[in-house]
């Protein structure tokens, strides 16, 4: 497909800064003007897939052929972690918890 | 014969008849990344004396009459495979110091297997790559020739075996990160069957595409290690219940029976480097030689199938990135670099209202088509033989101001994670001096097949005797 479709969709510096509100990304000005072209090019590109008919067809969301696997609802104590291993990477902690700072009193 | 490039079957031998300790082959091994990897840049992190001490753990239970398939074998991971007390970094900065507490899946088979772990491998940052260049450290380089790029996103998995720094390395395959990287670097390298391998403590790209292969340097050592990782997993309710079958093949050499499709949307198609291509036309005359049947086949979705790709994939992406928050570990998301940020946005914009129906649901439904594509071949054919990259391998640096154009040098590899059927790439041979890799793909479950096309490919050819100069 030409140029001229690809052209007809584009990313603006809105729908970047929307993007990266939903995504928790915090993208500086040079950011957002270098992702601006170049996810405008890519999205033109993808949404070529327009184009191929698809009446009728199902989804395919994993290929497997498996579903509802289930396992007994039991503790493995052999795949547990102590407190002390999962909290060992954690930047900070405090009686046994992750700490974090308060987010109920900011913007929503 | 060199020692450094053994193959795992070569030093099995050897350990077991005691002419080689793992102690020395392991200390060769980690000479070698000590002389070398300051300019192919193949390794994240070195465990030195872990190495050494599985080695002389393993000396012990030979010299106790015991075994096991990879019994004091210097192999490396890739940093996406989570590993007990040594930094996992996924080649991200994010992750840069996070030291997990527990093994992968396959980490621990590979261990219970006797395999001695030199190290942990670069990347494209999460596997986000076709050339290794993603990485947030230093980018690595091809031994073939250290200007080019060794493909990726297994990069230093591929630079390792290919330097003689280890005797196997893991990958992941999310669109063709162990083919690519294996076809520039004259490997082999398998993208498994969907759910053939445990992807349980793999730090997942994109969940309903990730597989978790290899690199090797022959057919025969890939599928012994197959032998070891493949298998059902509690812990990851997407792995088939299959058994897992013999897979190193017999080299009975001929192929008499077997029929291999060439799917023509793969050949002649525009950006194919013809020496490429003459490459592939050789490779068809020695399988026709063996006794295979050739025939022309076709998958008529293959063009649509990046574009499924590059909506599917960054969705799942955005998706499973969202979890890195700096709460529980590692650092905070303005960390990400360029491409993880370029990925989570694609798929964050392509999953937002307004959107889903024309990106997410369309590429769902190209999927079942692509999917029917090749089960339609399946029914007429074995296997199919496609080039495994339309060109050798590229300089380093020649595609990363375009990022459409780096997405599209996977064009010949992302529909099998797609269809989520195996792929083996092979070496097929070289072209002004440069590794051109081919792809044996079959239908789910098929690698017993693929192994024995391969090998006796393999037997015909030895293309993995030849090594890159100066390592």
């Amino acid at each position: 497909m030409g140029q001229q479709k690809r052209s007809a969709v584009s990313l603006t510096r809105h729908d970047i800064q929307h993007a990266a509100a939903l995504a928790h990304l915090r993208l500086s000005t040079k950011e957002e003007e270098t992702l601006s072209p170049q996810l405008t090019r890519v999205v033109g590109y993808i949404s070529e897939l327009s184009a191929t008919p698809t009446d009728g067809v199902e989804e395919t969301s994993q290929v497997t052929g498996r579903s509802n696997v289930f396992r007994e609802d039991v503790v493995d104590p052999s795949r547990s972690l102590s407190q002390d291993a999962v909290l060992a990477n954690a930047p900070d902690a405090y009686n046994g918890f992750v700490k974090v700072k308060a987010i109920l009193d900011g913007e929503s | 014969m060199d020692t450094a490039y053994m193959t795992i079957e070569e030093a099995r031998q050897k350990l077991r008849a005691r002419t080689i300790s793992s102690r020395e082959l392991t200390g060769m091994c980690l000479a070698r990344i000590r002389r070398y990897d300051g300019s192919l840049h193949a390794f994240l992190t070195v465990t030195e004396d872990e190495a050494l001490s599985a080695a002389d753990e393993a000396d012990r239970r030979i010299a106790g009459g015991l075994d096991g398939p990879l019994l004091g074998i210097p192999v490396a991971l890739k940093d996406l495979f989570t590993t007990k007390g040594i930094r996992t970094t996924a080649g991200s900065r994010i992750i840069g110091s996070y030291v997990p507490p527990f093994d992968a899946t396959v980490v621990y088979k590979l261990k219970e297997a006797g395999a001695v772990i030199v190290g942990k491998t670069n990347e494209d940052a999460w596997g986000h790559g076709s050339s290794g260049e993603n990485t947030d450290y230093e980018p690595t380089r091809n031994p073939y020739d250290t200007g080019r790029v060794p493909g990726g996103s297994s990069s230093g998995s591929a630079a390792a075996v290919a330097s003689g720094m280890c005797l196997m390395a893991t990958g992941t395959d999310t669109g063709s990160s162990v083919r690519l990287p294996a076809a520039y670097c004259n490997l082999v390298g398998l993208k498994p069957t969907y759910g053939r391998v445990s992807r349980y403590g793999i730090i997942p790209m994109a969940s309903s595409f990730d597989t978790i292969g290899h690199i090797t340097r022959t057919v025969r050592d890939n599928a012994m290690v197959l032998g070891v990782t493949a298998g059902h997993d509690p812990y990851d309710a997407t792995t088939a219940d299959v058994a897992v079958p013999a897979y190193v093949p017999k080299t009975t050499g001929t192929l008499k029976g077997v029929t291999i499709g060439l799917p023509k949307e793969y050949y002649g198609v525009e950006g194919m480097d013809p020496d490429v291509a003459k490459t592939i036309e050789d490779a068809v005359l020695v399988f026709k030689k063996l006794g295979a049947a050739v025939r022309q086949v076709s998958l008529p979705h293959t063009g649509a199938a990046m574009a499924c790709y590059y909506i599917l994939v960054p969705s799942e992406i955005s998706s499973n990135l969202a979890r890195f928050d700096g709460v529980r570990f590692g650092l905070g998301r303005d960390t990400f670099g360029p491409e993880a940020k370029r990925r989570i946005m694609l798929g964050t914009h392509t999953l937002s209202a307004g959107y889903y129906d024309a990106y997410y649901r369309k590429a769902s439904k190209v999927r079942t088509l692509i999917r029917k594509d090749f089960a339609d071949v399946f029914g007429t054919v074995d296997a199919l033989l496609v080039p495994s990259s339309p060109t050798p391998p590229f300089r380093i640096g020649e595609k990363t101001a375009d990022p459409l154009t780096m997405y599209l040098s996977d064009i010949f590899l992302c529909p099998m994670n797609i269809a989520g059927v195996p792929s083996l790439s092979v070496p097929a041979g070289f072209t002004r001096g440069l590794p051109v890799g081919m792809q044996l793909a079959g239908p789910q479950f098929s690698e017993p097949l693929l192994y024995k096309i391969g090998a006796a490919f393999e037997k015909e050819t030895a293309y993995y005797n030849v090594h890159p100069e100066g390592f």
